[in-house]
């Protein structure tokens, strides 16, 4: 891999944790002494990727803002990975008028039409919609491509199976992506799923299944690298599983008493681990990687600025855009 | 070969079915406009189990009629998708029961998206779907529903009665910018295997036309009592206001024609000068159709009526089977007569 592209991979990381440890700052920080989930800065569910970045970054390599990804409730590593703009996408979670839905949608309902980028609250129904980008982009002899995220608790769902089917079907330029997490909110994979890898399933449906394991970056990166370019050549969907780590809880609040990885888990964080071979091999020193946090953390900040300046919606406008 | 010489058609005078005036209008819309393409179970070859595509494959082939498998739930999410990408599928779930297999696509995500991205998306589907009993279905093959859909915000819902709306209220809806639910009534399509409604054919003219979607339309005027109603009910509310004429009671019969957007206005003009209103629906009596449009005059002004509302709906209750069963609940000529008669002390 050119050091370039291991650079790219490590910075698109780097500003998604740093975006989450930031939303994380904010979420928690009017919410005491009494925890009310619907009080503060940032109200309701919020459900952070943390360490599962290096899906999003490997995949999202790939991809132009002409290709669409539907992402899931635990869309902001993908959203920003796809380069959505940064202020937009903090002004929609702070329920801002200069938000991607201006306050209607919130962290779960995320869309942004300039990079054809969206997201679904509801398990593995973000996979139809990507079928429909696919078939316009065949249909319209374009080599543009949708990407479709869920976990692997949703792998379980019709939606998923309905999807692969008619995607193999009709040769539809999709790639499907599974993040395996291992844990579908409290229930862990070997507790909800019959097989123990999901690629498998898409074999099942004729088309190519790859598993990475070890959260790897760069795993990611080169099954993406196959399934994009078969997609975007007119060979049809595959689906790339990814074993990653769900770092923080299933939403902000989450005690995660039932988890029984918790004593290494930070030890499993793929930033730092990413950090280390990079500078191993030499593509950064301890310098630049420190530079690059402190630049992903002012964009970040510029980000969060914004969106706390931005207007709060009228609620003498909530009825605004029901209708076209 | 034998050549039929027919004369010219005349616009005023050419009668089609339901079905064949729907097929027209979609028809002479993807004529014009590529990006729009049909979809559903046995559309293609088929023409639609309730002859709502006859012919299309034919004239405009497999890339734009598509036969999808049994999957409402990969094909409704790929109509949205689709048409979140500038296009505008028609996309049909073979009976408007099937919602179930379906119905996180079309609420959650089709008639929702445009809200959540702050009107930055645009979802041109047009679902159609098959509605209506009055055949022995039985109970998930039977049902109406309309009220269920208009419940949920971010849909249309277009309901004809008649050829000629049926083409005009399809053409309006493929070229509307939001989500359409379609929902025409088996039992006003013409279909050769059904017992028809003798207005199930009709004039229609052949050029593109809308009928804007919203209006509703006052298909008979009288004096006496209101009766609002939609779809096939439309012609049983016909038929019991030419037989109660007898009697010297004079009905108004206004078909809403949609659901989503309710034309309000008709409904209290109407009753403003009649003071009597009877709602006929052939969804289910609670919480629905008849229900909403009894609260638009009693939100409105209670005084305007002259008698208590009378409701003529189906009994809260799952369609049944048996003919004799389902005529009871059934909004009949009947009952519309029994209901006009009440209404009038």
């Amino acid at each position: 891999m050119e050091d370039k592209t291991r650079l790219g991979l490590y910075e698109t990381m780097v500003l998604s944790r740093s975006f989450e440890e930031a939303i994380l700052h904010d979420y928690h920080a009017d919410k005491a002494p009494a925890w009310d989930i619907g009080a503060g800065l940032i109200p309701g569910e919020m459900h952070l990727s943390a360490g599962q970045e290096p899906v999003a970054a490997g995949i999202c390599a790939h991809l132009g803002v002409n290709d669409a990804i539907t992402a899931t409730h635990r869309p902001h590593h993908l959203a920003i990975a796809h380069g959505v703009d940064l202020k937009t996408l903090a002004a929609e979670i702070y329920g801002r008028e200069t938000g991607f839905g201006r306050g209607r949608g919130g962290h779960m309902h995320l869309f942004d039409p300039s990079t054809h980028f969206s997201c679904s609250g509801i398990i593995a129904e973000g996979y139809p919609p990507a079928l429909g980008q696919a078939f316009s982009f065949k249909y319209h002899k374009s080599t543009n491509i949708a990407v479709a995220v869920t976990g692997e608790g949703a792998a379980n769902q019709g939606a998923f199976h309905e999807s692969l089917n008619l995607a193999a079907l009709w040769r539809l330029p999709v790639v499907f992506v599974v993040e395996d997490n291992d844990w579908a909110i409290s229930v862990p994979k070997n507790r909800s799923t019959a097989i123990a890898s999901n690629a498998d399933r898409a074999n099942s449906y004729g088309i190519p299944g790859e598993r990475v394991e070890n959260n790897s970056v760069e795993g990611v990166w080169q099954a993406a690298g196959r399934a994009v370019e078969r997609a975007r050549s007119g060979g049809g969907p595959s689906l790339i599983e990814v074993r990653t780590v769900r770092l923080w809880g299933h939403f902000e609040g989450d005690a995660q008493a039932y988890r029984n990885d918790m004593d290494h888990l930070s030890e499993r964080d793929p930033i730092p681990l990413y950090a280390e071979d990079l500078i191993r091999d030499g593509v950064l020193s301890p310098e630049q990687i420190d530079a690059i946090s402190v630049d992903a953390r002012a964009a970040v900040e510029e980000a969060i600025e914004f969106a706390k300046s931005s207007s709060i919606p009228l609620g003498s406008e909530a009825s605004r855009y029901v209708f076209a | 070969m034998v050549i039929i010489k027919s004369p010219a058609p005349q616009v005023t005078t050419r009668k089609l079915t339901t079905a064949k005036a729907m097929v027209e209008g979609i028809s002479q819309e993807m004529e014009r406009d590529s990006s729009i393409f049909v979809m559903g179970e046995d559309v293609g070859a088929y023409g639609g189990i309730f002859s709502s595509t006859t012919g299309l494959l034919e004239k405009f082939g497999p890339s734009r009629i598509l036969d999808t498998p049994i999957s409402e739930t990969a094909f409704m999410g790929l109509a949205t998708g689709a048409a979140v990408e500038g296009m505008r599928p028609i996309v049909e779930l073979m009976f408007v029961d099937f919602f179930g297999v379906c119905m996180d696509q079309i609420y959650n995500h089709m008639a929702k998206i445009h809200y959540e991205s702050g009107g930055n998306v645009k979802v041109p589907v047009v679902l159609m779907t098959a509605v209506g009993g009055g055949y022995s279905d039985g109970a998930q093959h039977s049902q109406c529903l309309w009220g269920t859909f208009a419940h949920l915000p971010g849909m249309k819902v277009v309901i004809p009665s008649n050829p000629a709306d049926a083409k005009g209220l399809m053409i309006s809806a493929i070229r509307d910018d939001n989500p359409v639910l379609f929902m025409f009534h088996k039992g006003v399509m013409g279909l050769p295997w059904m017992a028809k409604n003798p207005r199930s054919i009709g004039p229609v003219p052949e050029e593109p036309y809308e009928v804007p979607i919203g209006k509703a339309s006052v298909v008979r005027s009288g004096s006496d009592v209101t009766i609002v109603t939609v779809s096939l009910s439309v012609h049983h509310a016909l038929d019991a206001a030419e037989d109660i004429a007898a009697y010297g009671i004079d009905c108004e019969v206004i078909d809403l024609r949609s659901l989503v957007p309710l034309d309000r206005a008709a409904i209290l003009d109407s009753v403003t000068k009649t003071g009597r209103l009877l709602v006929v629906d052939e969804d289910y009596l609670s919480f629905g159709m008849s229900g909403e449009i009894a609260a638009i005059i009693a939100e409105s002004d209670p005084r305007l009526l002259r008698a208590p509302v009378v409701r003529v709906a189906v009994p809260d209750v799952p369609i049944p089977y048996a003919r004799s069963l389902e005529y009871a609940v059934l909004p009949t000529k009947e009952r519309i007569v029994s209901a006009i008669k009440e209404i009038m002390g």
